[in-house]
């Protein structure tokens, strides 16, 4: 993706532009967000669509869309009973301008105090930190909606439809949305999915894996996110000395040499790449800590329908004992079994494709991980060399 | 070696780059115009010889012998050159090295015992090579010695280490830790710079002091170095800097070199200051980052561990040895390397203090020919008025008065000029020194980066093909 960031006059508006490279596999649906904007605490991001599908009033349209649609989006997908034996694609994270905000507040308060040349650092420092957060921002909510459209039962959904197309404001139905389940099944999945799904006397050897992985993946990859992103705090904090650093010596420094000036140039600019191709690593492991989440969020649902299904036989043998409602309990547990073995059914597929979904983008992300490291060493090898030379000879 | 781990951090590399190439750019530069700080006050005409000539370093100089002023004696016969080439000779033959401390006796009496080697061809020294035993004190009684004798001349006498008293308490007690090893190897790593920059002098290589130090094996005790560490005796002698302040006559300054010189001084200080305070933070910080990379790594590897996916499981484990590697590498490299700098910093801090002073004392030397110039005018006036008092014995005195303070004007004006050049010489021999000084120590680091570049070259592209191998 190419990104073109473009700052107004009021500090508090940013937009951001960027060309998608990327190539959709199905041209039935592609969507992606060309634009987003910030405005003091609210993002708007811009959806694209563009659709050969006939259930779609128009082949190509845009429409605004903020944070908080995408979460009613996720949320009514989440409670629709339909969808109980797929992942459900994890919701994106809120939008978080904490750091960028924070130095903005310290670019505006000190800026009385600082020399020309530093204050013209700082405000180069924050503009790339908030590309960097937009970056990565767009990129979730983004891949959030691909999820939904190039899978077979979410982009029929009505609600996703609506989502893509609906030009007006959505915030009417996201209120209605929000007192209809008011959160409620949502809260309860989070507090006893470990229990329950722990709890399962599993006959089917896949889902036993399933569950004992899934269950001790989710602890070992929420804990190498949470280093991957103290070693990147920590990466930033190093980084930033060495900005401040050089930043005097820029200051102080006659300038009889364009050669060492163009080297420091390109030095910042590997340094913006290198720290955005770190980012790919901890952003990885992010998402899939949601993705796992997920994950866990089907088992459950499907622990669940087994604990329905033996409740529904043990209900069934009492009422053969006592000789009451004996259809009524046989047709309950019908249902259940169906539910479960449904449940079944489609959360293998799911979860296999889940499994190689994961090892492709992991095996992705490393190898563009590797190869950028590589690169970025051959090219300081060379400078390096260069400045050696340089010095040398002097 | 304890286990060091930092993480192979490409953006902190690159910005490392980024810095060292511009403290290049800042202390190679050869000219006044680039070695002065501050743009402004560059006025391109002075009264005195220009600096910016390295070969004409002496031309303002009186050619043959001056007092004061003298070369190192080389062990082979030359011809005896002009001071020019004296002077920028590379080579100096003369080595010396501070090693094996040991410590020596026990509990808050013990102290540390460093071997100082000379090895040289020198004949104003006794042998070729030379092994004594010095302690810390020593080392601040051979400062001290000096700067009270070289000082108010208008030499540059490098300054002692910093005394520490946490550093040392620590050694005292007993404790074999890892802060106590590495404050043992920082303190014998500055004497030995201490030494080196000390014999570099030509007016220092020669005094008896420091043949003394280093030749003989039983050296007077030091007494009351704890009231003289190097910065106590700066402060001492740049106590002149006060007496100037309260100059009732401001030094009408004819040589706008001195003025100029002291503004650049002034503001390299303040950079040099700020930029080690940055260097320190930042070798902070990079143990925090390799602390969080080392946990990172095992994280990873639980990870791979978990991953039920044989060949992500495998590219995962391995990732976590890579990542281990190469922190282990660039925490060695760039944490030693920047131990480098940061202290280089911190000497030349502490050198230009140094400098400062001696400015400070060429303004003492004014002040005191001013003072001796004024007292030779009231002599005369009071001569005057005896005349007609007609006292002769009286009369006499004042006349006797009035030829010492002539003699004393003299000897003030003589005194001050003396100083000026003496200053002149010394500033040129720093400031060339300090370009050489730092091109070494960043060439080297320039290298020894180079050297971890290629190592993570050969880490990565070996992890290359596993990560592809995932399937």
């Amino acid at each position: 993706k190419i990104y073109e960031p473009e700052v107004h006059s009021d500090r508090r508006k940013w937009r951001m532009r960027s060309v998608s490279v990327d190539l959709n596999n199905d041209a039935s649906l592609v969507i992606d967000i060309p634009d987003a904007l910030c405005e003091r605490d609210k993002v708007k991001f811009t959806v694209h669509t563009k659709t050969t599908l006939s259930s779609f009033q128009k082949p190509e349209f845009s429409v605004p869309r903020q944070h908080e649609d995408f979460i009613w989006l996720h949320d009514t997908i989440v409670e629709t009973e339909e969808y109980a034996g797929f992942i459900i694609p994890p919701a994106p994270p809120k939008p978080d301008f904490e750091g960028p905000r924070e130095k903005m507040h310290k670019l505006g308060e000190g800026e009385s105090s600082m020399t020309k040349e530093e204050y013209a650092k700082m405000k180069q420092e924050l503009e790339a930190e908030y590309l960097a957060v937009f970056k990565k921002t767009v990129q979730v909510h983004e891949v959030f909606l691909q999820r939904l459209s190039s899978h077979p039962m979410f982009r029929k959904d009505r609600n996703f439809q609506i989502f893509l197309e609906y030009d007006q404001d959505l915030s009417v139905r996201r209120k209605n949305a929000k007192e209809m389940f008011g959160g409620f099944f949502k809260n309860m999945v989070k507090s006893a999915d470990e229990v329950l799904i722990s709890g399962v006397k599993e006959v089917d050897e896949f889902f036993e894996q399933e569950k004992n992985f899934l269950l001790d993946y989710s602890i070992k990859i929420k804990d190498a996110t949470a280093k991957a992103e103290k070693m990147t705090r920590s990466h930033k904090n190093v980084a930033d000395d060495y900005n401040h650093i050089s930043g005097a010596l820029n200051n102080t420094a006659a300038d009889n040499n364009t050669a060492f000036k163009n080297m420091c140039v390109l030095q910042k600019v590997e340094d913006r790449m290198a720290s955005d191709q770190e980012l790919k690593l901890t952003e990885l492991l992010r998402y899939y800590t949601r993705d796992i989440q997920a994950a866990k969020d089907l088992l459950y649902r499907r622990a669940r329908a087994l604990a329905d299904y033996e409740n529904s036989n043990k209900a069934l043998d009492k009422a053969r004992l006592k000789g009451k409602d004996v259809a009524q309990a046989e047709e309950n547990q019908k249902q259940c079994l169906q539910k479960f073995d449904k449940l079944s059914e489609s959360g293998k597929k799911e979860l296999t494709s889940f499994k190689a979904r994961r090892v492709v983008a992991f095996r992705k992300n490393l190898i563009e991980m590797t190869e950028l490291e590589i690169k970025h060493a051959k090219n300081s090898v060379s400078l390096l060399q260069g400045s050696i030379e340089i010095l040398k000879s002097n | 070696m304890h286990e060091c781990k930092c993480k192979r951090s490409l953006a902190g590399f690159s910005s490392v780059l980024f810095v060292v190439l511009s403290l290049v750019k800042v202390f190679l530069s050869q000219s006044p115009e680039a070695a002065c700080l501050s743009a402004e006050d560059i006025s391109p005409s002075s009264n005195g010889p220009r600096d910016d000539d390295p070969d004409d370093l002496f031309a303002g100089v009186d050619g043959g012998s001056v007092s004061g002023q003298s070369r190192p004696q080389s062990g082979r016969v030359r011809p005896l050159a002009g001071p020019d080439e004296e002077e920028n000779r590379d080579t100096f033959d003369i080595q010396i090295s501070v090693s094996d401390p040991e410590k020596v006796g026990d509990g808050m009496n013990a102290y540390m015992v460093y071997k100082v080697t000379t090895k040289t061809s020198l004949s104003i020294f006794s042998r070729d090579e030379v092994c004594v035993k010095r302690r810390f004190s020593d080392f601040l009684g051979l400062y001290s010695k000096l700067a009270s004798k070289y000082m108010h001349m208008g030499y540059i006498v490098p300054p002692a280490p910093e005394k520490s008293i946490v550093g040392m308490t620590k050694v005292k007690v007993g404790k074999e830790d890892l802060s106590s090893v590495e404050f043992v190897e920082k303190r014998r790593s500055a004497l030995e710079r201490y030494l080196l920059r000390t014999v570099k002098h030509p007016a220092l290589l020669k005094d008896p002091d420091v043949l003394q130090f280093l030749e003989s094996s039983e050296l007077p005790r030091a007494v009351s170095t704890q009231a003289l560490s190097g910065a106590g005796i700066l402060r001492m002698v740049n106590k002149a800097a006060d007496a100037v302040n309260k100059m009732t006559i401001k030094m009408n300054e004819s040589d706008a070199w001195f003025e100029e010189k002291q503004q650049q001084f002034e503001n390299l200080d303040v950079q040099l200051r700020k930029l080690h305070a940055s260097v320190e933070s930042l070798v902070c910080h990079r143990k925090e980052l390799s602390v969080n990379t080392a946990s990172f790594a095992k994280s990873a590897a639980m990870l791979g561990n978990s991953e039920d996916h044989t060949a992500l499981s495998r590219a995962l484990s391995q990732l976590a040895e890579v990542e281990e590697k190469i922190d282990q590498l660039h925490q060695d490299q760039s944490y030693a390397d920047f131990y480098l700098i940061s202290e280089l910093l911190g000497d030349y801090v502490r050198l230009i203090t140094a400098v400062k002073g001696v400015f400070d004392q060429r303004m003492k030397a004014w002040a005191k020919w001013q003072d001796a110039q004024v007292m030779l005018q009231r002599k005369r006036e009071a001569e005057a008025k005896l005349q007609y008092a007609n006292k002769p014995d009286k009369l006499q005195q004042a006349t006797d008065e009035i030829r010492e303070w002539e003699g004393k004007v003299q000897q003030g004006e003589r005194d001050f000029e003396q100083i000026s050049k003496n200053i002149r010489r010394e500033v040129g021999r720093f400031e060339k020194d300090r370009v050489k000084d730092f091109r070494v120590v960043i060439i080297k680091y320039l290298e020894s980066l180079v050297h971890t570049q290629q190592q993570l070259i050969k880490y990565w592209e070996a992890f290359l093909p596993e990560a592809k191998a995932i399937a």
